[in-house]
C-alpha cells in the first residue's frame, strides 16, 4: 500500500440512514475507508451487515446520507442522478451475482452497452467489445444470446462488459454466488489475473473463503468496519478466533 | 446514446414482441383507417352531390308569381331586366308547364309540354342531338314547332323520328324541329319525357293571359344573390305584396347541403378522433406494462451509465414508432378502403392528402404524448431497486 499517493476511493465517515416509519435504520454507521490503485479488496459481511449499502455507495448507485465519498478525486456524495450515471459509465465496471445481462440482444451487444452510453462510435465499440470478449475467452460465441450460454460463460460475458469501458475500478458483487465450485474457481482466478495486470478490484461477499482470494479484507458488521487488513492477517484472526472458540 | 441507436433498439423491441406490438398498433390502425375512409367518402359524397346540383343549375334563379287581375308582370319586362343588367344576368326564359296528351297517328302518350323562350336550352344546360331549337321568330309568330325528348321519340316514333315529322299536341298539329339529347335514360317521368314549344303557343294553349313562372340565369353563382335582389325589388314594385311572388335559387339549398355534409363529416371525424384517442390510451397502457416488465433491463442500463434522457428517449421513440407504424398501415388500409367503398357506393371517394398528413401527424403525436408518461416513469426508476427486481 502506497499511502503517499492519493487513494482511488476515499470514504470519509459515511452514514446511510433509512427511515422505516418512526425507526431509523443505520445501514452504514460511520464508515471510513481508503482504497488505492491496484488493490484487490474483499468487503465481507453477513447479510444485513451493511455491505450491500456500502457497495451501492462505492458503485455510485446511491449516495450517503452523511459523509463524503471521493472517487478519483471527485466528490460523488452530493451528485445528481445523471452525474452518477456518468461516473458509473466511465469509472466503474460492475460484475453482478445474477450477471444482469440483457436477454434480448446477443453477448457482443451486451458488452457494447456501456460504450453506447459513453457515446463511442459504432466501429470503435465493436472492436473494443470484441477484444473484451476475446480476453475472457468467449469471442467465438459473440452472436449467441445470454440464455444460450452456461452460468460460467454468462459471468464471463459480464466480466467482459465490466472491462470494456476500461474502468478505474471493478466492483464485483458476489460474483460466484450463482456458480458451482469449479466455475467459481475460474472466475476467482480470472479476477486475480486482472488484479495482477493492474486492475483495482473490490469484491463484495458474505463468504469468508471467497474473501480470502483478495489481498486485503474489510469486514463489515452492523454498519461499521470491524476489521481492515491484509488477507494473511485476516486468516490469523479467524484461526485465532477458532482456537479461542475451541 | 444517439437517436439512431434508440431507433434500432425500438425496432428490436417491437419485433421481439410482435404480437403485442401488433395488438397495440391495431387501435391506431383502425383509428387512422377510419379517419381516412370516412373523410374520403364524405368528401366524395359532397363533391358528387355538389356536381349533381350544379347540373341542375346553380346559377339559376326561379321566379314564381301569382298574377292577379289588377297586377301582373309582363314577359317583356322580364327580358328588359336582363338587358338592363348585363353584368349580372345572362338570360331568362318563361316557363309555361302543362300536361297534355300527344299523338303520332295511333301512338299516344301523356307528357309535360313546356312553353319556353329561345334561351331555355342554355339556361338549363341542355343539348340537342338533331335539328334546331325554338327561335325568337317562332315565339313571335306562334309557330307550331316543337322540340321533343328521347322518351317521346321512343314512345311515339319507336325511336325513329325525322325533322319535319308531325305530332299532335292537345289535338293541335305541330312540327318536330329538333330532338333533345338524352339526360335521364329515356325513362318515363325523366327529363327526356317532355316536349318544348314556344311559350307564346303554350300560353294560348293553356288559355292564360300572363305567364307566372320564369327562370333567370346569372353570369356566375356568386352573382345569384345580387340577381335575386334586383328581381325582388322589381317584382315587389309591381305586385306590392311579398306573398304574391317567390324568388328562389339553388344557392340556399346548396349552402344547406354543404353545411349538412360539413356537420356529418365533423361528427364522423369526431368519432374517428375518439377512436384515435382510445388507441393512444392503449399505447400508454402497453407502455406502462412494458416499463414494469422491463424494470430489470432499465436497472441494468442505468447501472452501466444510461442517463434519464437515454431511457426516456428509448421508450418515447418506441411508443412513437408503434403508433406511427400503426398510422402508416392505417393510411394504406384507409386509402384502399375509401377507394373500394367509393366504388361500392358509386362515389368518387379519394383519400385527401390533407387527411393523410393529419392522420399521420396525429398518430405520431399521440404516440409521443402517451408514451411520455410511461417513459418518464422508466427514466425515474432507481437503479438499485430496478436491478433487484426480477
Amino acid at each position: 500500500m502506497d499511502n503517499a499517493s492519493t487513494p482511488l476511493i476515499e470514504l470519509i465517515d459515511i452514514y446511510k440512514i433509512y427511515k422505516m416509519g418512526n425507526t431509523e435504520v443505520r445501514a452504514n454507521n460511520g464508515i471510513s475507508l481508503k482504497i488505492y490503485d491496484g488493490e484487490f479488496v474483499a468487503i465481507v459481511g453477513k447479510s444485513g451487515s451493511g455491505k450491500s449499502t456500502i457497495m451501492n455507495i462505492i458503485g455510485a448507485l446511491d449516495v450517503p446520507t452523511e459523509g463524503q465519498y471521493i472517487l478519483k478525486g471527485q466528490d460523488v456524495s452530493k451528485m445528481k442522478d445523471d452525474d452518477l450515471a456518468a461516473v458509473r459509465n466511465k469509472t466503474i465496471g460492475f460484475i453482478f451475482q445474477q450477471y444482469n445481462l440483457l436477454t434480448k440482444v446477443n453477448i457482443l451487444e451486451n458488452v457494447e452497452l456501456p460504450l453506447i452510453y459513453s457515446g463511442m462510435s459504432k466501429k470503435d465499440r465493436k472492436e473494443i467489445a470484441m477484444n473484451a470478449l476475446e480476453k475472457v475467452g468467449i469471442a467465438d460465441k459473440w452472436k449467441n444470446h445470454p440464455n444460450q450460454l452456461s452460468g460460467g460463460q454468462q459471468q464471463r460475458v459480464s466480466i467482459a462488459r465490466a472491462l470494456a469501458g476500461s474502468p478505474s475500478l471493478i466492483l464485483a458483487d458476489e460474483p460466484t454466488g450463482a456458480l458451482d465450485s469449479r466455475t467459481s474457481r475460474e472466475v476467482l482466478d480470472f479476477l486475480q489475473t486482472l488484479n495482477s495486470e493492474g486492475n483495482t478490484i473490490v469484491l463484495i461477499t458474505h463468504d469468508q473463503s471467497i474473501a480470502m482470494e483478495a489481498k486485503r479484507v474489510v469486514k463489515i458488521h452492523d454498519g461499521q468496519i470491524v476489521f481492515d487488513g491484509a488477507v494473511e492477517e485476516y486468516k490469523e484472526t479467524i484461526e485465532h478466533g477458532h482456537r479461542a472458540g475451541i | 446514446m444517439g437517436i439512431g441507436q434508440a431507433f434500432r433498439l425500438s425496432i428490436k423491441s417491437i419485433v421481439s414482441n410482435r404480437m403485442r406490438s401488433f395488438l397495440t398498433m391495431l387501435g391506431m390502425i383502425i383509428g387512422v383507417a377510419s379517419v381516412i375512409t370516412l373523410t374520403g367518402i364524405m368528401q366524395g359524397a359532397t363533391d358528387d352531390t355538389m356536381s349533381q346540383f350544379s347540373e341542375l343549375g346553380t346559377n339559376n334563379i326561379t321566379v314564381a308569381i301569382t298574377n292577379t287581375g289588377s297586377r301582373h308582370v309582363e314577359v317583356d319586362d322580364m327580358y328588359n331586366i336582363v338587358d338592363e343588367n348585363p353584368t349580372i344576368f345572362k338570360a331568362v326564359t318563361p316557363n309555361v308547364n302543362a300536361g297534355y296528351t300527344v299523338k303520332n297517328g295511333v301512338n299516344s302518350v301523356d307528357t309535360s309540354v313546356i312553353g319556353v323562350g329561345e334561351d331555355y336550352l342554355d339556361i338549363n344546360q341542355l343539348k340537342m342531338t338533331t335539328g334546331r331549337f325554338i327561335q325568337y321568330s317562332d315565339i313571335k309568330t306562334r309557330n307550331n314547332v316543337c322540340v321533343i325528348g328521347t322518351y317521346i321519340r321512343d314512345e311515339l316514333y319507336d325511336g325513329n323520328v325525322n325533322i319535319g315529322d308531325s305530332i299532335k299536341i292537345n289535338s293541335q298539329l305541330y312540327t318536330v324541329i329538333g330532338i333533345l339529347e338524352e339526360s335521364g335514360d329515356s325513362e318515363q317521368g325523366s327529363g327526356d319525357d317532355r316536349i318544348l314549344i314556344p311559350y307564346s303557343n303554350a300560353a294560348r294553349m293553356a288559355n292564360i293571359a300572363d305567364i307566372s313562372s320564369f327562370t333567370f340565369s346569372a353570369i356566375d353563382t356568386e352573382l345569384v344573390e345580387a340577381g335575386e335582389k334586383i328581381l325582388d325589388d322589381y317584382i315587389y314594385s309591381v305586385m306590392k305584396d311579398k306573398d304574391l311572388f317567390q324568388i328562389s335559387s339553388l344557392t340556399q339549398l346548396l349552402d344547406m347541403v354543404e353545411e349538412m355534409m360539413g356537420v356529418l363529416t365533423g361528427v364522423l371525424n369526431g368519432i374517428a378522433g375518439i377512436s384515435l384517442l382510445v388507441a393512444g390510451i392503449g399505447i400508454m397502457n402497453i407502455m406502462l406494462v412494458s416499463v414494469v416488465e422491463r424494470t430489470k433491463e432499465i436497472g441494468i442500463r442505468k447501472s452501466l451509465g444510461a442517463k434519464k434522457k437515454d431511457i426516456m428517449r428509448q421508450f418515447v421513440i418506441e411508443a412513437a414508432m408503434i403508433s406511427s407504424i400503426g398510422g402508416i398501415i392505417g393510411i394504406i388500409l384507409g386509402s384502399i378502403g375509401s377507394i373500394q367503398l367509393g366504388n361500392l357506393f358509386k362515389i368518387s371517394a379519394v383519400p385527401s392528402a390533407g387527411s393523410i398528413i393529419l392522420a399521420f401527424t396525429v398518430s405520431a403525436t399521440i404516440g409521443i404524448a402517451f408514451g411520455y408518461m410511461p417513459a418518464n416513469k422508466a427514466a425515474k426508476l432507481n437503479p438499485i431497486d430496478a436491478l433487484r427486481s426480477e
